[in-house]
């Protein structure tokens, strides 16, 4: 063994473990069979475990992946002859040997495992698995997230995780689901289940509940990449991919923005628009310009087109609202919701002035499903003041601040209030 | 300069349930400990032990006997070893403090008896 100071000191690619255990996972399931799951990942956390332990003591070898990869071969190898399953199987265990060049960065290309992890993402996705499940299964199996890491991800008990894993791994060996990708026929449909899952993943990423996790960014961008393999397959590279894709990308470029230096939200119209990720936002552009090549016309095409509305603007102010207006338009015909027709009221406040904007709030002020929503009161609030409406829009900040939101939110409100120059009710009434 | 072997031991097992991201980082975290005492010019020899077979000899009655062992039930077992460097056990605790080792298991800190290498 080579004594430590002659090792040259090699770094691992970022998440490559994961990554690889998720690929490893695919294949191996294809070796074994799907209803082998529990023999799979077992073999994929011993090879996990044997790299730790070399590893901590030998320092890294040249190619990590390549490493992983034989090492999970031989041990399926050691398996299947003691199964006598050998000969059946050797084709398939002859692609290991094919293992990718492992180059930073570089996602599926060439890689014959590809095929395997998108069809182990349909079959976590498939529609006799419950939609309450699918997000766990699919982290868990394909983005190897342990049940510790997704149950902090989504802030939820870690033995309801479990449970839905234990449930849903059963459904997946029990139902004879087959790992392949569907044929052209079944894609669309199953291909919704699949980008249905992915959006839930970067949505919990996204929509910051509590503070900087870095769990919570790790969604986002397993969200990313996923769809990044979809969209890198030909058989998968169907336009509504690139639309998500294209959304959670421009979405994404605004990351770094929404948080203060304490760690408070900012809105669009506060962010430093400089920080926004120009990398992302012309990738994100690619993939809108790729979306619209179809006949087939999803949300995430109209989601992806405001979201390039904000990412073309490089002010607030030059943000073509009018066009914004049409595109919530276009959202609320395809999926009716009163949230989307609050951000049309935003966007038509914006166009034609505030009165236009409360005009159109009052048709949705008493939306059930909008009653505990704090943004309602918010945005009237905010219209009330470029009305020069101080008092009424300091009640509705209060209103506001009455209903759950988080702690920035909270914070936001607080400090809109007190723009108002209103004086509090304690201190009108003394 | 003195040296001194630090014997890590550990629960069977103990590693069992991490994540591949967080044995990532334990990995991570393992090589820049060494990294940064092979800068420091304190980082001697390392290795680690076979997880598998292992045998333990005794002489009982005078009889010699061989037995398998550690067994992977015992509760602590020797992973591994490395030697450092350092002026005195104070320094070596110092040392030792951020291994990643640490929060997984144990690790014993003795002083190599500088007169009694085989030449």
């Amino acid at each position: 063994m080579i004594a430590a100071q002659e090792q040259p000191v090699r770094e691992l690619v970022e998440h490559l473990f994961r990554h690889e255990a998720g690929a490893m996972l695919a294949w191996l399931c294809r070796v074994f069979g799907l209803k082998k799951i529990d023999l799979a990942e077992e073999v994929v956390q011993d090879t996990m475990l044997q790299a730790l332990r070399q590893w901590s003591f030998a320092g890294v070898p040249a190619e990590p992946a390549a490493w992983l990869r034989r090492t999970a071969r031989n041990r399926a190898i050691d398996i299947l002859r003691r199964q006598s399953a050998f000969h059946k199987r050797e084709p398939v265990l002859a692609e290991m040997f094919q293992a990718r060049q492992q180059a930073a960065g570089s996602t599926t290309l060439d890689d014959p495992i590809a095929d395997d992890q998108l069809a182990m993402m349909f079959a976590c996705c498939h529609p006799a698995i419950p939609a309450d499940a699918r997000v766990a299964l699919t982290l868990k199996t394909v983005s190897a997230f342990s049940v510790v890491e997704i149950a902090r991800a989504f802030l939820m008990p870690q033995a309801t995780i479990a449970q839905r894993l234990v449930r849903a791994k059963r459904l997946l060996v029990e139902s004879g689901i087959e790992l392949s990708v569907p044929p052209a026929a079944e894609l669309g449909q199953r291909l919704d289940s699949v980008l249905q899952v992915i959006y839930l993943v970067f949505n919990e990423g996204y929509t910051a509940h509590h503070g900087e996790d870095l769990v919570r960014q790790d969604l986002c961008s397993e969200a990313v990449r996923l769809a990044q393999q979809l969209a890198g397959d030909p058989s998968t590279s169907r336009p509504k991919v690139h639309a998500l894709l294209a959304l959670m990308l421009l979405q994404g470029s605004r990351l770094p923005a929404r948080v203060d230096s304490r760690g408070d939200l900012l809105l669009l119209p506060e962010q430093d628009r400089t920080l926004w990720d120009t990398g992302l936002i012309a990738e994100g552009m690619q993939h809108l310009e790729e979306s619209s090549t179809g006949k087939e016309l999803t949300t995430y095409h109209v989601q992806a087109a405001i979201a390039a509305v904000h990412a073309a603007s490089p002010r607030h102010e030059d943000t073509d609202w009018r066009y914004l207006v049409d595109l919530y338009d276009q959202l609320d015909s395809m999926e009716p919701s009163p949230i989307v027709r609050l951000n049309r009221a935003v966007a038509l406040g914006m166009a034609s002035g505030p009165e236009a904007g409360l005009a159109a709030l009052t048709q949705i002020e008493n939306d059930r499903s909008l009653a505990n929503y704090y943004l309602l009161p918010a945005v009237r609030a905010d219209m009330l003041v470029r009305l020069g409406r101080f008092e009424e829009a300091a009640d509705d900040y209060r209103r506001a601040l009455a209903l759950p939101c988080s702690e920035p939110e909270r914070r936001f409100l607080a400090r809109r209030l007190e723009a108002c120059g209103v004086p509090t009710a304690a201190t009108r009434d003394a | 300069m003195p040296q001194f072997m630090l014997i890590l031991k550990e629960t069977p097992g103990a590693y069992k349930k991490l994540s591949p991201e967080e044995i990532q980082q334990m990995i991570q975290k393992y090589r820049a400990w060494a990294g940064k005492l092979a800068q420091a010019g304190k980082l001697g020899n390392s290795h680690k032990l076979m997880d598998e077979g292992g045998k333990i000899v005794a002489t009982k009655n005078g009889r010699l006997t061989v037995v398998d062992g550690p067994y992977s039930e015992a509760k602590e077992v020797v992973g591994g070893y490395f030697i450092i460097t350092a002026k005195d056990y104070a320094e070596a605790v110092e040392l030792v403090r951020d291994h990643p080792h640490a929060p997984m298991g144990t690790i014993d800190i003795r002083e190599v008896d500088p007169m009694t290498g085989a030449q």
